[in-house]
Protein backbone atom coordinates (compact mmCIF):
# COMPACT_ATOMS: atom_id res chain seq x y z
CA UNK A 1 0.00 0.00 0.00
CA UNK A 2 1.23 3.48 -0.81
CA UNK A 3 2.34 5.99 1.77
CA UNK A 4 -0.35 8.55 0.86
CA UNK A 5 -3.12 5.93 0.98
CA UNK A 6 -2.07 4.87 4.49
CA UNK A 7 -1.98 8.46 5.74
CA UNK A 8 -5.39 9.18 4.18
CA UNK A 9 -6.93 5.98 5.59
CA UNK A 10 -5.72 6.67 9.13
CA UNK A 11 -6.96 10.27 8.90
CA UNK A 12 -10.41 9.27 7.68
CA UNK A 13 -10.79 6.42 10.18
CA UNK A 14 -9.66 8.59 13.08
CA UNK A 15 -12.02 11.49 12.36
CA UNK A 16 -12.12 13.87 15.28
CA UNK A 17 -9.98 11.59 17.43
CA UNK A 18 -6.90 12.55 15.41
CA UNK A 19 -5.17 15.23 17.44
CA UNK A 20 -2.11 15.89 15.31
CA UNK A 21 -0.35 14.59 12.22
CA UNK A 22 3.37 15.22 11.63
CA UNK A 23 4.97 14.43 8.30
CA UNK A 24 8.55 14.49 9.53
CA UNK A 25 10.26 12.99 6.50
CA UNK A 26 9.77 10.59 3.62
CA UNK A 27 10.15 7.58 5.90
CA UNK A 28 8.91 8.86 9.27
CA UNK A 29 5.33 9.91 10.06
CA UNK A 30 3.70 10.55 13.44
CA UNK A 31 0.02 10.51 14.41
CA UNK A 32 -1.14 11.75 17.80
CA UNK A 33 -4.47 10.07 18.46
CA UNK A 34 -7.04 9.81 21.22
CA UNK A 35 -6.58 6.61 23.23
CA UNK A 36 -10.18 5.54 22.45
CA UNK A 37 -9.30 4.73 18.84
CA UNK A 38 -5.91 3.13 19.55
CA UNK A 39 -7.13 -0.46 19.15
CA UNK A 40 -8.97 0.14 15.87
CA UNK A 41 -6.04 2.07 14.38
CA UNK A 42 -3.53 -0.62 15.39
CA UNK A 43 -5.85 -3.33 14.02
CA UNK A 44 -5.95 -1.46 10.73
CA UNK A 45 -2.14 -1.20 10.59
CA UNK A 46 -1.36 -4.72 11.84
CA UNK A 47 -4.14 -6.74 10.17
CA UNK A 48 -5.01 -4.77 7.03
CA UNK A 49 -1.75 -3.06 6.07
CA UNK A 50 0.26 -6.02 7.48
CA UNK A 51 2.65 -3.61 9.19
CA UNK A 52 5.30 -5.01 11.52
CA UNK A 53 5.13 -3.83 15.12
CA UNK A 54 8.65 -2.65 15.92
CA UNK A 55 8.33 -1.50 19.51
CA UNK A 56 6.71 1.09 21.74
CA UNK A 57 8.40 3.90 23.66
CA UNK A 58 6.89 5.13 26.90
CA UNK A 59 7.93 8.67 27.85
CA UNK A 60 7.20 10.52 31.07
CA UNK A 61 6.56 14.14 30.08
CA UNK A 62 5.79 15.07 33.72
CA UNK A 63 2.08 16.01 33.37
CA UNK A 64 1.32 12.95 31.29
CA UNK A 65 2.81 9.79 29.92
CA UNK A 66 3.19 9.46 26.19
CA UNK A 67 3.25 6.08 24.52
CA UNK A 68 4.62 5.91 21.01
CA UNK A 69 3.80 2.76 19.06
CA UNK A 70 6.25 2.31 16.18
CA UNK A 71 5.06 0.31 13.18
CA UNK A 72 7.30 -0.54 10.27
CA UNK A 73 5.84 -0.97 6.80
CA UNK A 74 8.78 -2.73 5.23
CA UNK A 75 7.68 -2.72 1.57
CA UNK A 76 7.96 1.07 1.49
CA UNK A 77 10.49 1.53 4.32
CA UNK A 78 8.07 3.69 6.31
CA UNK A 79 7.83 3.99 10.10
CA UNK A 80 4.35 4.99 11.29
CA UNK A 81 4.35 6.16 14.91
CA UNK A 82 1.08 6.38 16.83
CA UNK A 83 1.33 8.65 19.84
CA UNK A 84 -1.15 8.31 22.69
CA UNK A 85 -1.10 10.78 25.59
CA UNK A 86 -2.26 9.50 28.97
CA UNK A 87 -2.88 12.28 31.49
CA UNK A 88 -1.77 11.56 35.06
CA UNK A 89 -3.08 10.01 37.21
CA UNK A 90 -5.40 8.12 34.83
CA UNK A 91 -2.72 5.89 33.33
CA UNK A 92 -4.78 3.28 31.60
CA UNK A 93 -4.99 2.21 27.99
CA UNK A 94 -6.28 -0.85 26.12
CA UNK A 95 -3.81 -3.69 25.75
CA UNK A 96 -2.87 -4.71 22.21
CA UNK A 97 -1.64 -8.16 23.27
CA UNK A 98 -4.99 -9.98 22.79
CA UNK A 99 -4.70 -9.58 19.01
CA UNK A 100 -0.97 -8.84 18.68
CA UNK A 101 1.25 -11.31 20.58
CA UNK A 102 4.42 -9.37 19.92
CA UNK A 103 3.19 -6.51 22.16
CA UNK A 104 3.18 -8.74 25.25
CA UNK A 105 6.70 -8.01 26.51
CA UNK A 106 6.84 -4.31 25.72
CA UNK A 107 3.54 -3.72 27.53
CA UNK A 108 4.84 -5.61 30.56
CA UNK A 109 7.97 -3.47 30.41
CA UNK A 110 6.07 -0.18 30.22
CA UNK A 111 3.81 -1.36 33.03
CA UNK A 112 6.72 -1.90 35.43
CA UNK A 113 8.88 1.01 34.27
CA UNK A 114 6.19 3.71 34.05
CA UNK A 115 3.17 2.32 35.89
CA UNK A 116 0.80 2.25 32.93
CA UNK A 117 -2.07 -0.20 33.24
CA UNK A 118 -2.79 -2.12 30.05
CA UNK A 119 -6.45 -3.13 30.18
CA UNK A 120 -6.99 -6.70 28.99
CA UNK A 121 -3.33 -7.82 29.10
CA UNK A 122 -3.31 -11.54 29.96
CA UNK A 123 -0.08 -11.59 31.97
CA UNK A 124 0.77 -8.20 33.46
CA UNK A 125 3.63 -9.20 35.78
CA UNK A 126 7.27 -8.11 36.00
CA UNK A 127 9.40 -8.66 32.92
CA UNK A 128 12.77 -7.08 33.67
CA UNK A 129 12.57 -6.09 37.33
CA UNK A 130 12.68 -8.68 40.06
CA UNK A 131 9.39 -10.05 41.39
CA UNK A 132 9.71 -8.40 44.83
CA UNK A 133 10.35 -4.92 43.39
CA UNK A 134 8.61 -2.37 45.68
CA UNK A 135 5.14 -1.53 44.53
CA UNK A 136 4.50 1.94 43.13
CA UNK A 137 8.17 2.51 42.37
CA UNK A 138 8.65 3.18 38.67
CA UNK A 139 12.25 3.61 37.45
CA UNK A 140 11.48 5.67 34.35
CA UNK A 141 9.11 8.11 36.05
CA UNK A 142 10.35 11.66 36.48
CA UNK A 143 8.27 12.56 39.53
CA UNK A 144 10.09 10.41 42.08
CA UNK B 1 4.12 -39.61 32.78
CA UNK B 2 5.02 -36.83 35.20
CA UNK B 3 5.82 -33.48 33.67
CA UNK B 4 9.35 -32.33 34.23
CA UNK B 5 10.86 -28.89 33.98
CA UNK B 6 14.23 -28.17 32.39
CA UNK B 7 15.63 -24.81 33.47
CA UNK B 8 18.06 -23.32 30.94
CA UNK B 9 20.11 -20.27 31.79
CA UNK B 10 20.30 -17.55 32.77
CA UNK B 11 23.98 -16.52 32.77
CA UNK B 12 27.06 -17.14 30.73
CA UNK B 13 29.94 -14.74 30.05
CA UNK B 14 29.60 -15.25 26.30
CA UNK B 15 25.96 -14.28 26.28
CA UNK B 16 25.07 -10.73 25.48
CA UNK B 17 21.53 -11.17 26.63
CA UNK B 18 21.04 -13.52 29.59
CA UNK B 19 17.82 -15.47 29.34
CA UNK B 20 16.16 -18.15 31.35
CA UNK B 21 14.14 -20.84 29.63
CA UNK B 22 12.05 -23.34 31.54
CA UNK B 23 11.25 -26.27 29.31
CA UNK B 24 8.25 -28.30 30.45
CA UNK B 25 8.80 -31.81 29.16
CA UNK B 26 6.65 -34.87 29.02
CA UNK B 27 9.02 -37.75 28.40
CA UNK B 28 11.13 -36.61 25.47
CA UNK B 29 8.70 -34.02 24.14
CA UNK B 30 8.68 -30.34 25.01
CA UNK B 31 5.10 -29.38 25.87
CA UNK B 32 5.53 -25.82 27.07
CA UNK B 33 8.20 -23.19 27.59
CA UNK B 34 8.46 -20.25 29.98
CA UNK B 35 10.83 -17.47 29.00
CA UNK B 36 12.17 -15.08 31.59
CA UNK B 37 14.47 -12.18 30.82
CA UNK B 38 15.88 -9.26 32.76
CA UNK B 39 18.73 -10.98 34.60
CA UNK B 40 21.25 -8.45 33.47
CA UNK B 41 18.99 -5.45 33.20
CA UNK B 42 21.13 -2.31 33.53
CA UNK B 43 18.51 0.30 32.60
CA UNK B 44 20.84 1.77 30.01
CA UNK B 45 17.87 3.84 28.75
CA UNK B 46 17.91 5.73 32.04
CA UNK B 47 21.71 6.03 32.16
CA UNK B 48 21.57 7.57 28.66
CA UNK B 49 19.51 10.44 30.07
CA UNK B 50 22.49 11.45 32.20
CA UNK B 51 25.11 11.33 29.42
CA UNK B 52 25.79 13.85 26.68
CA UNK B 53 24.65 12.97 23.16
CA UNK B 54 28.23 12.14 22.18
CA UNK B 55 28.87 9.97 25.24
CA UNK B 56 25.72 7.94 24.57
CA UNK B 57 27.42 6.55 21.45
CA UNK B 58 30.00 4.87 23.69
CA UNK B 59 27.40 3.83 26.24
CA UNK B 60 25.21 1.95 23.76
CA UNK B 61 28.28 0.28 22.29
CA UNK B 62 28.46 -1.62 25.60
CA UNK B 63 24.99 -3.14 25.22
CA UNK B 64 26.12 -6.08 23.13
CA UNK B 65 29.39 -7.92 23.41
CA UNK B 66 29.26 -9.53 19.98
CA UNK B 67 27.58 -7.08 17.61
CA UNK B 68 28.90 -4.06 19.46
CA UNK B 69 28.50 -1.58 16.60
CA UNK B 70 24.82 -2.36 16.00
CA UNK B 71 23.50 -0.09 18.71
CA UNK B 72 25.79 2.90 18.03
CA UNK B 73 24.92 2.51 14.34
CA UNK B 74 21.17 2.72 15.04
CA UNK B 75 21.79 5.54 17.52
CA UNK B 76 23.73 7.74 15.08
CA UNK B 77 21.01 7.07 12.50
CA UNK B 78 18.45 8.30 15.05
CA UNK B 79 20.44 11.49 15.72
CA UNK B 80 20.88 12.09 11.98
CA UNK B 81 17.10 11.63 11.61
CA UNK B 82 16.41 14.04 14.46
CA UNK B 83 18.66 16.71 12.94
CA UNK B 84 17.80 15.92 9.34
CA UNK B 85 21.49 15.85 8.41
CA UNK B 86 23.25 13.51 6.02
CA UNK B 87 26.84 12.80 7.06
CA UNK B 88 29.68 13.25 4.54
CA UNK B 89 29.82 10.46 1.97
CA UNK B 90 33.13 9.02 3.15
CA UNK B 91 31.65 8.59 6.65
CA UNK B 92 28.68 6.70 5.18
CA UNK B 93 31.02 4.21 3.50
CA UNK B 94 33.07 3.80 6.68
CA UNK B 95 29.90 3.04 8.66
CA UNK B 96 28.85 0.47 6.06
CA UNK B 97 32.23 -1.27 6.10
CA UNK B 98 32.20 -1.54 9.89
CA UNK B 99 28.60 -2.81 9.96
CA UNK B 100 29.32 -5.54 7.42
CA UNK B 101 32.62 -6.66 8.97
CA UNK B 102 30.67 -7.15 12.15
CA UNK B 103 28.04 -9.23 10.40
CA UNK B 104 30.75 -11.56 9.06
CA UNK B 105 32.33 -12.25 12.44
CA UNK B 106 28.98 -12.55 14.20
CA UNK B 107 27.61 -15.07 11.68
CA UNK B 108 30.84 -17.10 11.87
CA UNK B 109 30.55 -17.14 15.64
CA UNK B 110 26.98 -18.46 15.41
CA UNK B 111 28.00 -21.08 12.86
CA UNK B 112 30.67 -22.36 15.23
CA UNK B 113 28.25 -22.61 18.14
CA UNK B 114 25.59 -24.31 16.03
CA UNK B 115 28.24 -26.83 14.92
CA UNK B 116 29.19 -27.50 18.53
CA UNK B 117 25.57 -28.06 19.59
CA UNK B 118 25.13 -30.58 16.79
CA UNK B 119 28.33 -32.44 17.60
CA UNK B 120 30.43 -30.99 14.79
CA UNK B 121 33.28 -29.68 16.85
CA UNK B 122 35.51 -29.33 13.80
CA UNK B 123 33.05 -26.79 12.36
CA UNK B 124 33.20 -24.97 15.69
CA UNK B 125 37.02 -24.79 15.71
CA UNK B 126 37.29 -23.83 12.05
CA UNK B 127 34.53 -21.21 12.11
CA UNK B 128 36.20 -19.47 15.03
CA UNK B 129 39.61 -19.89 13.44
CA UNK B 130 38.44 -18.11 10.26
CA UNK B 131 36.70 -15.43 12.31
CA UNK B 132 40.12 -14.33 13.59
CA UNK B 133 41.26 -12.55 10.38
CA UNK B 134 38.08 -10.43 10.52
CA UNK B 135 38.93 -9.38 14.06
CA UNK B 136 42.46 -8.61 12.83
CA UNK B 137 40.93 -6.20 10.30
CA UNK B 138 39.07 -4.50 13.14
CA UNK B 139 42.27 -4.27 15.14
CA UNK B 140 44.06 -2.63 12.22
CA UNK B 141 41.21 -0.15 11.61
CA UNK B 142 40.08 0.71 15.13
CA UNK B 143 42.81 -0.63 17.43
CA UNK B 144 40.30 -2.94 19.04
CA UNK B 145 38.94 -6.38 18.24
CA UNK B 146 35.60 -5.44 19.81
CA UNK B 147 33.98 -2.11 20.76
CA UNK B 148 35.47 -0.33 17.78
CA UNK B 149 34.08 3.15 18.58
CA UNK B 150 33.85 4.04 14.89
CA UNK B 151 30.40 5.67 14.99
CA UNK B 152 29.81 9.34 15.69
CA UNK B 153 26.62 11.38 15.37
CA UNK B 154 26.88 13.17 12.04
CA UNK B 155 29.87 11.19 10.78
CA UNK B 156 32.51 8.63 11.64
CA UNK B 157 34.86 8.76 14.63
CA UNK B 158 38.01 7.99 12.64
CA UNK B 159 39.12 7.27 9.11
CA UNK B 160 40.18 4.04 7.43
CA UNK B 161 43.60 4.54 5.85
CA UNK B 162 44.04 3.99 2.11
CA UNK B 163 47.29 2.08 2.62
CA UNK B 164 45.37 -0.62 4.52
CA UNK B 165 42.88 -1.21 1.70
CA UNK B 166 44.93 -3.82 -0.25
CA UNK B 167 45.53 -5.87 2.91
CA UNK B 168 41.86 -5.71 3.95
CA UNK B 169 40.76 -6.75 0.46
CA UNK B 170 43.21 -9.66 0.39
CA UNK B 171 42.14 -10.87 3.85
CA UNK B 172 38.47 -10.81 2.82
CA UNK B 173 39.11 -12.52 -0.52
CA UNK B 174 41.04 -15.24 1.33
CA UNK B 175 37.93 -15.80 3.42
CA UNK B 176 35.73 -16.69 0.43
CA UNK B 177 37.12 -20.27 -0.08
CA UNK B 178 36.62 -20.86 3.66
CA UNK B 179 32.97 -19.80 3.39
CA UNK B 180 32.66 -22.13 0.36
CA UNK B 181 33.89 -24.92 2.62
CA UNK B 182 31.28 -24.17 5.31
CA UNK B 183 28.59 -23.89 2.67
CA UNK B 184 29.53 -27.36 1.41
CA UNK B 185 29.69 -28.73 4.94
CA UNK B 186 26.16 -27.57 5.73
CA UNK B 187 24.41 -27.97 2.39
CA UNK B 188 25.87 -31.32 1.33
CA UNK B 189 26.01 -33.16 4.65
CA UNK B 190 23.11 -35.64 4.98
CA UNK B 191 23.43 -35.77 8.77
CA UNK B 192 23.11 -32.00 9.17
CA UNK B 193 20.09 -32.14 6.85
CA UNK B 194 18.53 -34.84 9.01
CA UNK B 195 19.19 -32.91 12.22
CA UNK B 196 18.02 -29.50 11.06
CA UNK B 197 15.49 -29.86 8.24
CA UNK B 198 11.90 -29.55 9.37
CA UNK B 199 13.06 -28.81 12.94
CA UNK B 200 11.67 -25.75 14.75
CA UNK B 201 9.67 -24.51 11.80
CA UNK B 202 8.35 -20.93 11.77
CA UNK B 203 5.86 -20.05 9.05
CA UNK B 204 5.31 -16.71 7.32
CA UNK B 205 2.26 -16.19 9.55
CA UNK B 206 4.42 -16.74 12.65
CA UNK B 207 6.84 -14.11 11.36
CA UNK B 208 3.98 -11.61 11.16
CA UNK B 209 2.36 -12.67 14.46
CA UNK B 210 5.59 -12.51 16.47
CA UNK B 211 6.96 -9.57 14.42
CA UNK B 212 10.21 -11.43 13.82
CA UNK B 213 13.22 -9.73 12.27
CA UNK B 214 16.54 -10.49 10.61
CA UNK B 215 17.71 -13.94 9.47
CA UNK B 216 14.96 -15.53 11.58
CA UNK B 217 12.32 -13.86 9.37
CA UNK B 218 14.27 -14.23 6.13
CA UNK B 219 14.67 -17.98 6.70
CA UNK B 220 10.86 -18.20 6.56
CA UNK B 221 10.79 -16.56 3.16
CA UNK B 222 9.93 -13.05 4.37
CA UNK B 223 12.17 -10.64 2.54
CA UNK B 224 12.67 -7.91 5.11
CA UNK B 225 15.96 -6.12 5.61
CA UNK B 226 16.28 -2.55 6.85
CA UNK B 227 19.35 -2.07 4.68
CA UNK B 228 17.17 -2.55 1.57
CA UNK B 229 13.77 -1.34 2.81
CA UNK B 230 14.84 1.91 4.45
CA UNK B 231 18.36 2.46 3.05
CA UNK B 232 20.90 4.29 5.17
CA UNK B 233 24.69 4.71 5.13
CA UNK B 234 26.01 3.47 1.74
CA UNK B 235 23.75 0.43 1.36
CA UNK B 236 21.91 1.97 -1.59
CA UNK B 237 25.19 2.82 -3.32
CA UNK B 238 26.44 -0.75 -3.70
CA UNK B 239 25.01 -3.84 -5.42
CA UNK B 240 23.81 -6.66 -3.18
CA UNK B 241 20.78 -8.83 -2.61
CA UNK B 242 18.63 -9.86 0.35
CA UNK B 243 19.04 -13.57 1.10
CA UNK B 244 15.88 -15.54 1.83
CA UNK B 245 15.05 -19.23 2.17
CA UNK B 246 11.63 -20.84 2.29
CA UNK B 247 11.92 -23.63 4.86
CA UNK B 248 11.53 -21.69 8.14
CA UNK B 249 13.49 -24.43 9.95
CA UNK B 250 16.92 -24.49 11.58
CA UNK B 251 18.50 -25.54 8.28
CA UNK B 252 17.10 -22.47 6.47
CA UNK B 253 18.44 -20.19 9.17
CA UNK B 254 21.91 -21.66 8.74
CA UNK B 255 21.73 -21.32 4.95
CA UNK B 256 20.59 -17.69 5.15
CA UNK B 257 23.47 -16.79 7.46
CA UNK B 258 26.10 -18.56 5.38
CA UNK B 259 24.91 -16.95 2.13
CA UNK B 260 24.83 -13.56 3.85
CA UNK B 261 28.57 -13.93 4.47
CA UNK B 262 29.14 -13.71 0.70
CA UNK B 263 26.95 -10.62 0.44
CA UNK B 264 28.77 -8.89 3.30
CA UNK B 265 32.20 -9.60 1.78
CA UNK B 266 30.85 -8.34 -1.54
CA UNK B 267 29.50 -5.12 0.04
CA UNK B 268 32.81 -4.35 1.79
CA UNK B 269 34.89 -4.96 -1.35
CA UNK B 270 32.63 -2.62 -3.35
CA UNK B 271 32.79 0.01 -0.60
CA UNK B 272 36.59 -0.11 -0.57
CA UNK B 273 36.58 0.46 -4.35
CA UNK B 274 34.00 3.24 -4.33
CA UNK B 275 34.81 5.16 -1.12
CA UNK B 276 35.36 8.83 -2.02
CA UNK B 277 37.99 11.08 -0.45
CA UNK B 278 36.87 13.91 1.79
CA UNK B 279 35.81 14.86 5.31
CA UNK B 280 34.31 12.25 7.66
CA UNK B 281 32.42 14.45 10.09
CA UNK B 282 29.70 17.09 9.77
CA UNK B 283 30.62 18.61 13.17
CA UNK B 284 27.25 18.83 14.89
CA UNK B 285 27.19 21.69 17.38
CA UNK B 286 23.70 21.99 18.87
CA UNK B 287 20.86 19.59 19.40
CA UNK B 288 17.44 21.14 18.75
CA UNK B 289 14.15 20.06 20.33
CA UNK B 290 12.78 17.11 18.43
CA UNK B 291 12.62 13.38 18.03
CA UNK B 292 14.28 10.85 15.79
CA UNK B 293 14.07 7.16 14.99
CA UNK B 294 17.12 5.26 13.78
CA UNK B 295 17.38 1.70 12.55
CA UNK B 296 20.16 -0.68 11.63
CA UNK B 297 20.03 -4.21 10.34
CA UNK B 298 22.25 -5.91 12.92
CA UNK B 299 23.44 -9.51 12.36
CA UNK B 300 20.36 -10.69 14.28
CA UNK B 301 17.85 -8.27 12.76
CA UNK B 302 16.48 -4.77 13.09
CA UNK B 303 17.81 -2.64 15.96
CA UNK B 304 15.65 0.42 16.57
CA UNK B 305 16.45 3.50 18.66
CA UNK B 306 14.07 6.33 19.48
CA UNK B 307 15.53 9.63 20.73
CA UNK B 308 13.61 12.53 22.20
CA UNK B 309 15.54 15.78 22.73
CA UNK B 310 14.35 18.72 24.80
CA UNK B 311 17.12 20.96 23.50
CA UNK B 312 19.46 20.07 26.36
CA UNK B 313 22.79 18.30 26.34
CA UNK B 314 21.38 14.81 26.96
CA UNK B 315 18.51 12.80 25.50
CA UNK B 316 15.19 13.42 27.28
CA UNK B 317 14.24 9.85 26.41
CA UNK B 318 16.16 7.10 24.70
CA UNK B 319 14.29 3.92 23.80
CA UNK B 320 16.32 0.94 22.63
CA UNK B 321 15.02 -2.28 21.15
CA UNK B 322 17.34 -5.13 20.23
CA UNK B 323 16.32 -7.79 17.67
CA UNK B 324 16.40 -10.71 20.11
CA UNK B 325 13.64 -8.98 22.11
CA UNK B 326 11.29 -9.96 19.28
CA UNK B 327 12.99 -13.17 18.11
CA UNK B 328 13.32 -14.97 21.46
CA UNK B 329 9.55 -14.94 21.99
CA UNK B 330 9.18 -17.07 18.86
CA UNK B 331 10.82 -19.97 20.70
CA UNK B 332 7.40 -20.46 22.24
CA UNK B 333 6.15 -21.50 18.84
CA UNK B 334 9.25 -23.22 17.49
CA UNK B 335 10.23 -25.49 20.36
CA UNK B 336 6.86 -26.88 21.51
CA UNK B 337 6.24 -30.39 20.24
CA UNK B 338 9.92 -31.01 19.51
CA UNK B 339 12.24 -33.30 21.49
CA UNK B 340 14.70 -32.26 24.21
CA UNK B 341 17.64 -33.24 22.02
CA UNK B 342 16.48 -30.74 19.39
CA UNK B 343 15.68 -27.96 21.87
CA UNK B 344 19.32 -26.81 22.09
CA UNK B 345 19.65 -26.15 18.38
CA UNK B 346 16.17 -24.63 18.03
CA UNK B 347 16.76 -22.15 20.84
CA UNK B 348 20.15 -21.39 19.33
CA UNK B 349 18.75 -20.97 15.82
CA UNK B 350 17.46 -17.44 16.42
CA UNK B 351 21.05 -16.60 17.44
CA UNK B 352 20.23 -14.98 20.77
CA UNK B 353 23.95 -15.25 21.60
CA UNK B 354 22.66 -18.27 23.37
CA UNK B 355 25.72 -19.85 24.90
CA UNK B 356 24.53 -20.62 28.39
CA UNK B 357 24.00 -24.28 27.74
CA UNK B 358 26.41 -25.53 30.36
CA UNK B 359 24.02 -24.07 32.88
CA UNK B 360 21.11 -26.14 31.62
CA UNK B 361 19.79 -28.79 33.96
CA UNK B 362 17.00 -31.35 33.79
CA UNK B 363 15.29 -31.46 37.15
CA UNK B 364 12.62 -33.88 38.27
CA UNK B 365 9.68 -31.62 38.97
CA UNK B 366 8.42 -33.70 41.89
CA UNK B 367 11.62 -34.55 43.76
CA UNK B 368 13.70 -31.54 42.68
CA UNK B 369 16.53 -33.93 41.94
CA UNK B 370 18.91 -32.96 39.19
CA UNK B 371 18.82 -35.52 36.41
CA UNK B 372 20.99 -33.89 33.78
CA UNK B 373 23.09 -30.78 33.47
CA UNK B 374 24.08 -28.67 30.49
CA UNK B 375 26.92 -30.90 29.39
CA UNK B 376 24.59 -33.89 29.37
CA UNK B 377 22.12 -31.99 27.21
CA UNK B 378 24.75 -31.04 24.66
CA UNK B 379 25.92 -34.67 24.75
CA UNK B 380 22.33 -35.76 24.12
CA UNK B 381 22.18 -33.53 21.05
CA UNK B 382 25.58 -34.77 19.87
CA UNK B 383 24.63 -38.41 20.42
CA UNK B 384 21.55 -37.95 18.25
CA UNK B 385 23.77 -36.68 15.43
CA UNK B 386 26.08 -39.68 15.94
CA UNK B 387 23.13 -42.10 15.75
CA UNK B 388 21.89 -40.51 12.54
CA UNK B 389 25.38 -40.56 11.10
CA UNK B 390 25.78 -44.28 11.83
CA UNK B 391 22.37 -45.02 10.38
CA UNK B 392 23.21 -43.17 7.19
CA UNK B 393 26.61 -44.86 6.86
CA UNK B 394 25.00 -48.24 7.16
Amino acid sequence: MKREAIIENIKVRSGKSLIEFTDKSKTRIYFTINKDILTQTVKYLFNDVKARFSTASGVDIRKAIEILYHFSIDEIGLIVTLRVILDKPDLEVDSLTPFMKCAEWIEMEMHEMLGVNFKGHPNLKHLLLKDDWPEGNYPLRRDI
Amino acid sequence: MARKIIPIGPYHPLQEEPEFFKLHVDGETVVDIDIEIGYNHRLIEKIAESKSFDQVTFLVERICGICSTSHPFAYVNAIDDLLGVTPPERALYIRTIIGELERIHSHLLWLGLAGHFLGYNTVWMWAWRYREPVLDIFERIAGNRQNYAMMKPGGARRDIFEEDFPWIKKTLKDLIPKVDMFKGAVMDDPVIHARTEGVGVLTKEDVHDYCLVGPTARASGVSIDVRKDDPYAAYDKVEWKVITHEGGDVYSKAVVRILELYESINIILQCLDKIPKGPIDSNIKDMPIGEGIGRHEAPRGEVIHYIMSDGGNSPARHKIRAPSYMNIASNKKAVIGETISDATIILAAVDPCYCCTERMAVVDYKTGKKLMDGEDLIKLSQQKTERLRNKLVR
